[in-house]
């Protein structure tokens, strides 16, 4: 019997792919936002107001990730540049986009008449912390009626997240949610995070989040 | 049908750096794969043996042991520096009580050496 030392990190595969999928959009001049969430967090309702409010100033695309519909994608066909949806169905795997679906995704893409990709990954706080698409920034939504323990039961998603989004704050006064409490977890957990509270319901909070994006945009675009 | 999980991926991968490093060692059989897992990596050991007792037949591989190093999480206070397992889910240093903490392990899913013949 001979012991062979192999040291080799097992998601490698999937970096290599995040990498070139983050150099062909910075090729092209393309900034692309992950954006995560359990489902029901609200994950297309924001990117509708995104869409809304942001689609004079950027040219933004979007790629939809689903397990099986096209309920999402059609939401959003009318506002965005360019959709894609991605069917995870027949995908070797299904609870997270993975940094080859993007790649292919990209193909699709017209990259020089796009400055914003938003990517809607799957309704999950836990796989897609591990997976790494390629993209500039890393966001979470949380949402009210969830709870404000969320960041206790998932840290993961949040330790990584440029920036998290409480949504549906019209709803603090129905729902036991210590808004004080879980902002102090964030802050623990992930210092620079830049942290949302927004209601894609009655739209409060909007546009801070909007002008995050564009600024984050713009400055990814001067620095090429 | 269930939904496949992302081991399912990972497993490939692991076959797949498993045959290349067996075949450049001239193996005819793999016997053991030592595999370290953080506590805090999404990753389900039995989740990632289902599948490699799948993708593994016909292949050297196939009938190897997968062996499973956890690594407990560790994580280290932003304020004292204090260095601890957390006991729950809460996260708080044991010393300072303070809530801001960085991972420093757990987080891992790598091979780590094969065993051949």
């Amino acid at each position: 019997m001979k012991r062979i030392e192999v040291i080799q990190n097992v998601l490698e595969a999937n970096e290599v792919i995040a990498r070139r999928n983050l150099e062909l959009l910075n090729r092209h001049n393309v900034f692309a936002i992950n954006i995560m969430s359990a489902p029901g967090a609200g994950k297309t309702s924001l990117i509708l107001h995104t869409l809304r409010r942001l689609k004079d100033k950027l040219r933004i695309a979007v790629i939809e990730g689903d397990v099986a519909s096209t309920v999402d994608a059609e939401k959003v066909q009318s506002e965005a540049k360019a959709v894609v949806q991605i069917n995870t169905r027949n995908m070797p795997e299904s609870c997270s986009l993975m940094a080859a679906m993007i790649e292919s995704a990209l193909k699709d893409m017209p990259l020089d008449d796009i400055d914003l990709i938003l990517i809607e990954n799957l309704g999950n706080l836990i796989c897609p912390s591990e997976f790494a698409l390629g993209e500039h920034k890393r966001v979470v939504i949380a949402s009210v009626p969830e709870g404000d323990d969320k960041p206790i039961k998932y840290p993961l998603i949040f330790v990584d997240a440029d920036a998290v989004v409480i949504n549906k704050i019209d709803l603090l006064p129905y729902v036991d949610f210590d808004m004080e409490a879980f902002r102090r977890c964030i802050e623990g957990l992930n210092p620079k995070a830049q942290i949302f509270q927004l209601s894609c319901k009655t739209g409060e909070g909007i546009e801070k989040w909007c002008s995050w994006i564009s600024e984050q945009a713009k400055a990814n675009a001067a620095k090429r | 049908m269930p939904g496949q999980m992302h081991e399912l991926g990972v497993t490939e991968n692991i076959i797949s750096v498993t045959l290349a490093k067996a075949t450049e060692a001239q193996a005819s059989r793999v016997v053991q794969i030592n595999l370290v897992v953080g506590e805090l990596s999404g990753f389900v050991p039995d989740c990632i043996q289902f599948y490699f007792d799948t993708l593994s037949k016909d292949t050297i591989a196939q009938g190897a042991v997968l062996h499973f190093e956890l690594v407990p999480a560790q994580l280290r206070c932003r304020n004292c520096s204090t260095v601890f397992q957390p006991r729950d889910t809460l996260w708080s240093c044991p010393e300072c009580g303070g809530r801001s903490v960085e991972i420093s392990k757990g987080r891992e899913l790598y091979i780590e050496s094969l065993e051949v013949e």
